[in-house]
């Protein structure tokens, strides 16, 4: 073993659960200076995320909205860019499924009216991502700023439709009409009513989601394109020895980055609510960017990664309900710091684990 | 040198070691007071090095440093600072969007609050170019004044500290002509006034234009110190580029052929907007081993990159293998490749390579889209895999494991990777730079020995390399960069002296 290098199973295993553990043992410091018992909250937080069907149902609910933008903010990491603006990719992406939803629920079956609305919400997020891709590209304003711009453009603009343009007559909210059947996904609590899911949400996107985990990894690794998107972003001098375009490479993965994070609307709009409503990211594209830095850019860390926040979004509710002096505000703390030792002090206790192995491994040698 | 006072700086026994390389071994140095001391040597002698650790950026792993006869220990700049030694760097350290008076102060602005500094400053700038000719309105921007001004706002930043001893890093080579002599003028001021001046460069000329003593560097070695006087261009030049063993080649004469690359009329610009490149024509014919001596930084990496379609040039037509190709035009490497031209670059790290990649997938890099590796728009990995394979055994490279990132290989066997995978191609033009840079012994003869079968095999060869050893002992017609444009021609037969000058700039008779 190299000094520097680290076995596969600490890297993606132990790492990131010294980052989780830390978390959760400053979550509980916090819960005890508000005289509450951790132990308990802890107990909470696991019975309402995976202890009975219906908060089952929400944790995986919760779960597809991360594995779409982690997915999102992944793809674009790989070339190197910092995608900051999946929450308004997944805005605008809802968009246009809501566009494709409303214009084909009254005459086609589900299914068909899906299609539409995946290209919908994939062709949408993959515009929003167009002029930031573009503006790095060919002139170099940072993508970082440009897209976190994009979101409150995205806000704003949405904010217009949906009062002005998409609000039925008559209506007093700011969102579309309901989507008949025909712009509805089939909820997983109807196709196996045996599950017992409760009334949770949880539709026919989580297993979209996983669909698009694996052709993300077949491109990564496995295509051409892939190929060059990696090239690009571990090396981006050698890829232009390769004749690798850093224009064409910095646009198309930032389509692919928005694209994925449109089909967020896909378990949200068409999914769960029927209708485009305002501010229905709630800022799951936000937290994408933690997914994706815990799931080390990897589909399947993305897929654990996001049934951690899932898990935490939902076992959060439950434990907020459960104990009052817990408030929603709390539970927000709590997975801000897993955000912050999961993604931002991502390698707090690397030099420690390191330094550890090394000395293990010389030991070993001698 | 017999200076009788005390030097102003005395190295002895420094050593200085990166890694596996050796970038001082055993410098001794004395450094008269009141003089101009120049260092010469090729880049990657290890003057750089040598100068960092005399400014407190490095420390030596061994050996003692004396300023004015006391031994001192410098820890880092700012003790240097206190000892009164100044460096005017390369690359100016100036904060762009502040006067002249703010950068001169910047870190010994004194006290919380500018105003008394800044007087301070003013006074003090107003007496020092007085003193030293060094006129500069203190109130200018400095990212607006000429790169000339600027440097002189570096050395007055020196001045302003209480240096004793400036030492100016390649201090011309961003500057014109008239800049350079109005620099020298103000060196010799300097020197006048009982400062001590050490001056690094790679520019014999200068040398002899403006020092007292010099020393060379080679290797990482102290070569030899001498006094200006008693020295001339030829001597220098032969003792920069030393006369180390000839690497034996086995090589029949060549039999060239038809022009396979041509290039005419090539000018070059870099980042900032010099031009690196000036008029440069050449053809190289099949069967044959054009070799591009040069000091580093003579524009030859810009004319690499320029006909290998990595960056744009300003003017330039090529012709490579019967296609025509108009280099102001933009292109990429892709293209360059399709049209039977292979590149081996100069810096496998930054370029030759990805690093984090497995070997394997390094062994297509450029090559990827090409269709016995790819089914449809997916990598076929099995036909990647076993034709990595098949070149590990055929180029012996260790340790045999395709799965291994390239960044755990040797920079023998990294090198191999890379020439395997342009050379396997069977290109009509290779291009190679610096083939055997950090490459151990072994492989340097490997590698020499595949350049050139790939000339016997009727390919035209470009070699661009620094190492003057391998020029000569590989090519079959030389010729010569120097700020940027070709200074003379020569044949392989051709000495080293005589290759050393034209490197330096010096060419008395027109190239043959």
């Amino acid at each position: 073993m190299t000094k520097g290098q680290l076995p596969k199973w600490v890297d993606y295993g132990l790492l990131p659960a010294l980052n989780l553990i830390a978390a959760f043992a400053v979550s509980g410091l916090v819960v005890v200076l508000i005289g509450e018992d951790p132990f308990e909250a802890v107990k909470w937080m696991l019975f309402g995320s995976w202890g009975y069907g219906e908060g089952v149902g929400f944790t995986l609910f919760y779960t597809t909205n991360f594995i779409f933008t982690g997915l999102a903010v992944a793809v674009a990491f790989h070339a190197g860019l910092f995608n900051i603006g999946g929450e308004g990719q997944a805005y605008i992406g809802g968009l246009g499924i809501a566009v494709a939803c409303l214009a084909f629920d009254a005459y086609v079956p589900w299914y068909i009216t899906g299609l539409f609305a995946i290209v919908g919400g994939a062709t949408f997020g993959a515009a929003w991502a167009l002029i930031p891709a573009y503006l790095q590209a060919k002139r170099g304003s940072h993508i970082v700023i440009t897209t976190i711009m994009f979101n409150f453009i995205a806000t704003t603009l949405m904010v217009y439709l949906l009062s002005n343009v998409l609000r039925p007559q008559g209506s007093m909210q700011p969102s579309t009409r309901t989507f008949t059947e025909g712009g509805q996904l089939p909820l997983l609590r109807n196709i196996w009513p045996s599950l017992d899911l409760g009334q949770s949400p949880v539709n026919l996107s989580f297993f979209l989601a996983l669909i698009v985990c694996v052709l993300v990894w077949y491109l990564i690794w496995r295509s051409k394109l892939g190929y060059e998107i990696r090239a690009f972003g571990a090396n981006p001098t050698a890829s232009v020895y390769a004749g690798i375009s850093p224009v064409r490479i910095t646009v198309i993965t930032m389509l692919i980055s928005g694209g994925l994070a449109g089909l967020m609307g896909m378990n949200e709009v068409m999914g769960s609510q029927n209708r485009l409503l305002l501010d229905f990211t709630a800022g799951y594209g936000f937290v994408g960017i933690a997914v994706a830095l815990m799931g080390r850019g990897h589909p399947i860390g993305i897929i654990l990664a996001s049934i951690l926040f899932g898990s935490l979004y939902q076992g959060g509710a439950e434990l907020a309900f459960e104990i009052p002096a817990i408030t929603r505000d709390m539970i927000v703390v709590i997975q801000a710091l897993v955000i912050l030792f999961a993604g931002a002090l991502e390698n707090l206790f690397r030099p420690a684990v390191v330094a550890f192995f090394n000395r293990f491994s010389d030991e070993a040698a001698a | 040198m017999t200076e009788q006072s005390v030097p102003a700086i005395e190295l002895s026994g420094i050593n200085k070691s990166f890694g596996p390389v050796h970038a001082n071994k055993d410098i001794n140095l004395r450094v008269g007071k009141g003089s101009i001391h120049g260092i010469v040597g090729e880049n990657g002698a290890g003057k750089s090095t040598l100068m960092s650790i005399l400014y407190g950026f490095y420390h030596a792993d061994s050996g003692e440093i004396h300023v004015d006869g006391k031994s001192v220990h410098i820890t880092d700049s700012k003790r240097a600072i206190e000892l009164g030694i100044g460096m005017v760097h390369q690359h100016f350290m100036l904060v762009d969007p502040f006067t002249v008076v703010e950068n001169v102060m910047l870190g010994a602005e004194g006290g919380a609050m500018l105003n008394k500094g800044i007087d301070q400053a003013r006074t003090e700038l107003k007496r020092l170019a007085d003193e030293y000719d060094m006129k500069v309105d203190p109130d200018a921007v400095v990212g607006e004044l000429s790169v000339g001004l600027q440097q002189r706002v570096e050395i007055l930043k020196a001045l302003y500290r209480g240096a004793d001893i400036l030492i100016l890093d390649e201090p011309t080579g961003v500057l014109t002509p008239a800049e350079a002599d109005h620099l020298f003028r103000i060196l010799r001021v300097l020197r006048d006034q009982g400062k001590t001046v050490l001056l690094i460069t790679h520019k014999l000329r200068e040398i002899m234009d403006v020092t007292d003593a010099v020393s060379v560097m080679r290797r990482g070695e102290m070569v030899s110190s001498l006094k200006t006087a008693d020295t001339s261009m030829a001597e220098l030049a032969e003792l920069m580029v030393g006369r180390s063993v000839l690497l034996e080649v086995d090589k029949k004469p060549a039999e060239p052929g038809e022009v396979l690359l041509r290039v005419e009329n090539l000018n070059v610009k870099d980042e900032r907007g010099v031009m690196r490149v000036k008029d440069v024509n050449f053809e190289v014919r099949a069967g044959e081993i054009l070799g591009i001596a040069g000091v580093s930084g003579n524009g030859q990496s810009e004319l690499l990159e320029a006909i290998s379609g990595i960056r744009r040039a300003q003017t330039g037509t090529m012709d490579l293998a019967g296609d025509h190709v108009d280099l102001s035009h933009s292109h990429n490497a892709g293209q360059m490749r399709q049209m039977g031209m292979s590149h081996v670059p100069e810096d496998r790290h930054r370029m030759g390579l990805v690093t984090s990649f497995a070997e394997y997938e390094n062994s297509i890099l450029g090559y990827h889209r090409e269709p016995e590796y790819s089914k449809g728009w997916f990598l076929d990995l099995k036909a990647i895999r076993s034709e990595a394979e098949h070149r590990i055994q055929k180029y012996d490279i260790r340790p045999p494991n395709p799965d291994l990132k390239a960044a755990k290989f040797s920079g023998g066997n990294q090198q191999k990777i890379v020439l395997a995978r342009e050379i396997e191609r069977d290109p009509d033009v290779l291009l190679v730079g610096q083939p055997t840079r950090g490459v151990d012994i072994g492989a340097i003869e490997y590698i020499h020995k595949r350049i050139i079968e790939m000339r016997d095999a009727g390919k035209a060869v470009l070699l661009v390399s620094v190492e003057l050893d391998e020029i000569r002992s590989l090519s079959d017609r030389i010729i010569v960069m120097f700020d940027g444009q070709v200074v003379g021609e020569r044949g392989a037969d051709a000495s080293e002296g005589e290759l050393g000058l034209l490197m330096a700039g010096v060419n008395e008779e027109h190239a043959a």
